[in-house]
């Protein structure tokens, strides 16, 4: 592994090199040429993998970390949307206004609630359809495929048609309620019911997906460790406790952090699930996730600045999650 | 020497056991049938994952006042053909459809060639901070680019992009996931072999991708094309804040903004969401199997 570079570039010293006349005898001259050739080489060992990675680091350099640095910059100052490029400085006043704010801390417990109830039921489903679809099946492929459907479905098509089957007096869900002798639910404006409606259009979305990254790790599990406990006599259901379970644990842990990462995101489904509240996230605000509010904040009060620092919040947010995540995950495997 | 490069991937490659592949196969015979349960579970999935986008369909073949109505309508009505053209040109679909396509294929298109040269230098190729680069890449996989909205508003603003494209395809380039993606595909699908193959022949480093990193990452390229595809025709927020729905919009601006308004047409709306969504369908429709394939083969490996 070390050297194969090395040997690789030998023969090139040797005479393989393109453009040399074959069967001349070595001149002066020639050695020259070979020796350019070599350094050419050298060089291009050295520098091009540079070269190679460069593309990406430059545009993640000016609209990844730029950006998100610049953020925590514009989080200490006032800014206003109707003239971004006037700053004055505000040290912490954007941060002390926005944890004096009910509204805030309305939007952090939703994201967190919504995220719980969206997030939960999806991946555990997820498991479980993979869990199906590991099976000899007929027409395996189209399920997959169907699956990913949802996928396929922008947020803005999805959100607006849950909106109308969600609807409180004509929706097909409150519909099917009553059907089976249950009270209507005022989707949109009751705190739990919105929350719950908001997450099953990431439910629906999402669940597919999960499941077919789970049945590709699945299918990566080794099928003697499942006859190894057949052996033991263990049942179907402890196999899938003590074998598939432990087996996924990277996978899991990687959805999770993906499912929370997009969880603390959430935008365009709850601002369109009531599209004439818009941004405040229903008439109590009972939608309103922090992505909404920061919106709000930059995009309808028009203070950028403070946006900056709502955005900054659930950065330290995100990396206080993934700090933690990262603890547990040693833990676990300290302890397997 | 384009014959003598290009040969021995041809040659070699079915000869390397593709992990992904050759363990299904092998599992084949041992997994277990699935019983009627197993079945009905999918069937109720399958019905779940479908009904809403059968029911934006019926939805935009009705009008306001069979939608106000109970039951609601479970089969087509009569207008679904012209809701739909109202909607395209109320909502300026063919403009927006346009855009979108521009904009999905120029990003994915360059997110591909950047993530397969990148990918190809940390799978294949030694350098100092290899690793470390690695990490950072790894890193921003965890950053969501939403929260740099803010200053790259404030940088459209300035550089007074507003309303144009480039507002949009700019920072859409930046996937970490892609270069993460294409160097796991090439770290198991090209073998060492065939880049010293090719060094032996003189080949430089870029004579390497072209001949051998290009044609070998082929199917991966064409997975992450059409991921990146639907991720950027998708893609809600940013577009939402640059673009306005009378300057260029996306189909998804375009789509959101049918819904505004005191008393919306609701089957324009939907007649408008089936519009957006029907291209991506069409494109899983066709390659369904690929890309079901392609998020498989990258989790695994993730």
């Amino acid at each position: 592994m070390t050297t194969r570079h090395d040997t690789a570039a030998l023969p090139s010293k040797g005479g393989a090199a393109p453009g040399r006349p074959p069967g001349q005898a070595p001149s002066s001259e020639a050695e020259r040429k070979r020796a350019r050739l070599s350094r050419r080489w050298q060089r291009d060992m050295r520098w091009s993998p540079y070269a190679f990675v460069t593309p990406f680091f430059v545009f993640f350099a000016a609209f990844g970390l730029f950006p998100l640095i610049y953020t925590g910059w514009a989080s200490l100052h006032t800014v206003e949307l109707t003239a971004p490029t006037d700053m004055a400085w505000a040290g912490l006043d954007n941060y002390t206004r926005i944890f004096d704010d009910d509204f805030f801390w309305n939007a952090a417990r939703n994201t967190l609630t919504i995220g719980v109830i969206s997030t939960v039921p999806q991946l555990l489903m997820a498991m479980g359809l993979a869990h199906i679809l590991n099976y000899k099946l007929r027409a395996s492929t189209f399920y997959r495929v169907v699956m990913l459907a949802p996928y396929a479905t922008s947020i803005a098509a999805a959100s607006l048609v849950f909106v109308l089957l969600f609807g409180r007096d004509y929706g097909m869900i409150n519909w099917a309620l009553d059907l089976v002798g249950l009270d209507k639910i005022d989707w949109q404006n009751g705190t739990w019911s919105s929350q719950f409606a908001v997450s099953s259009i990431v439910i629906w979305r999402w669940t597919g997906y999960n499941a077919l990254i789970y049945l590709a790790a699945m299918q990566a599990i080794p099928q003697e460790l499942y006859e190894s406990a057949a052996l033991d006599g263990a049942s179907r259901w402890r196999q899938f406790i003590h074998v598939t379970l432990p087996q996924l644990r990277p996978t899991i842990l990687f959805t999770v952090v993906v499912s929370t990462i997009g969880a603390s995101q959430l935008f365009g489904e709850p601002l369109l699930f009531d599209a004439n509240k818009g941004a405040s996230g229903g008439s109590q605000h009972q939608f309103q996730t922090l992505g909404l509010y920061l919106y709000e904040q930059g995009w309808v009060n028009q203070h950028l600045g403070r946006a900056s620092a709502i955005a900054w919040t659930m950065f330290l947010i995100l990396i206080v999650i993934g700090i933690v995540n990262y603890a547990i995950s040693r833990r676990l495997r300290a302890s397997s | 020497m384009t014959t003598t490069l290009t040969k021995p991937p041809a040659d070699r490659v079915p000869e390397q056991p593709r992990r992904g592949r050759g363990s299904k196969a092998s599992r084949a015979g041992g997994q277990m049938h699935a019983g009627p349960i197993a079945y009905i579970i999918l069937a109720l999935f399958t019905i779940g994952s479908l009904f809403p986008l059968v029911w934006t369909a019926i939805a935009a073949s009705r009008d306001n006042q069979r939608l106000a109505q109970t039951p609601p309508p479970f089969w087509f009505g009569a207008n679904l053909f012209d809701k739909l053209e109202i909607a395209w040109n109320d909502a300026n679909l063919g403009e927006a459809m346009l855009n979108t396509t521009i904009v999905a294929g120029i990003s994915s298109l360059t997110i591909v060639l950047m993530s397969t040269i990148a990918g190809f230098a940390f799978a294949k190729l030694r350098f100092k901070g290899r690793n470390a680069l690695m990490l950072v890449v790894v890193g921003t996989m965890m950053v969501p680019p939403q929260l740099s909205v803010i200053p790259l508003y404030m940088m459209v603003a300035k550089l007074d992009w507003t309303d144009q494209l480039q507002a949009v395809i700019f920072p859409s380039l930046v996937s970490a996931f892609g270069v993460f993606f294409m160097r796991q595909y090439l770290l198991q699908a090209l073998p060492d072999e065939i880049i010293e193959a090719a060094r032996v022949d003189g080949a430089s480093s870029w004579r390497v991708i072209w001949h051998v990193v290009f044609p070998t990452a082929r199917p991966a390229m064409a997975v992450l094309g059409m991921l990146m595809f639907v991720q950027v025709w998708n893609d809600f927020l940013w577009p939402f804040l640059v673009l306005t729905q009378n300057g260029n919009p996306t189909v998804q601006v375009a789509v959101a903004g049918l819904g505004r308004g005191f008393t919306p047409d609701q089957a324009l709306i939907m007649a408008g969401a089936l519009l957006g969504t029907l291209p991506l369908l069409l494109v899983f429709a066709i390659f369904g199997k690929q890309i079901v394939g392609g998020i498989m083969q990258g989790a695994v490996k993730g």
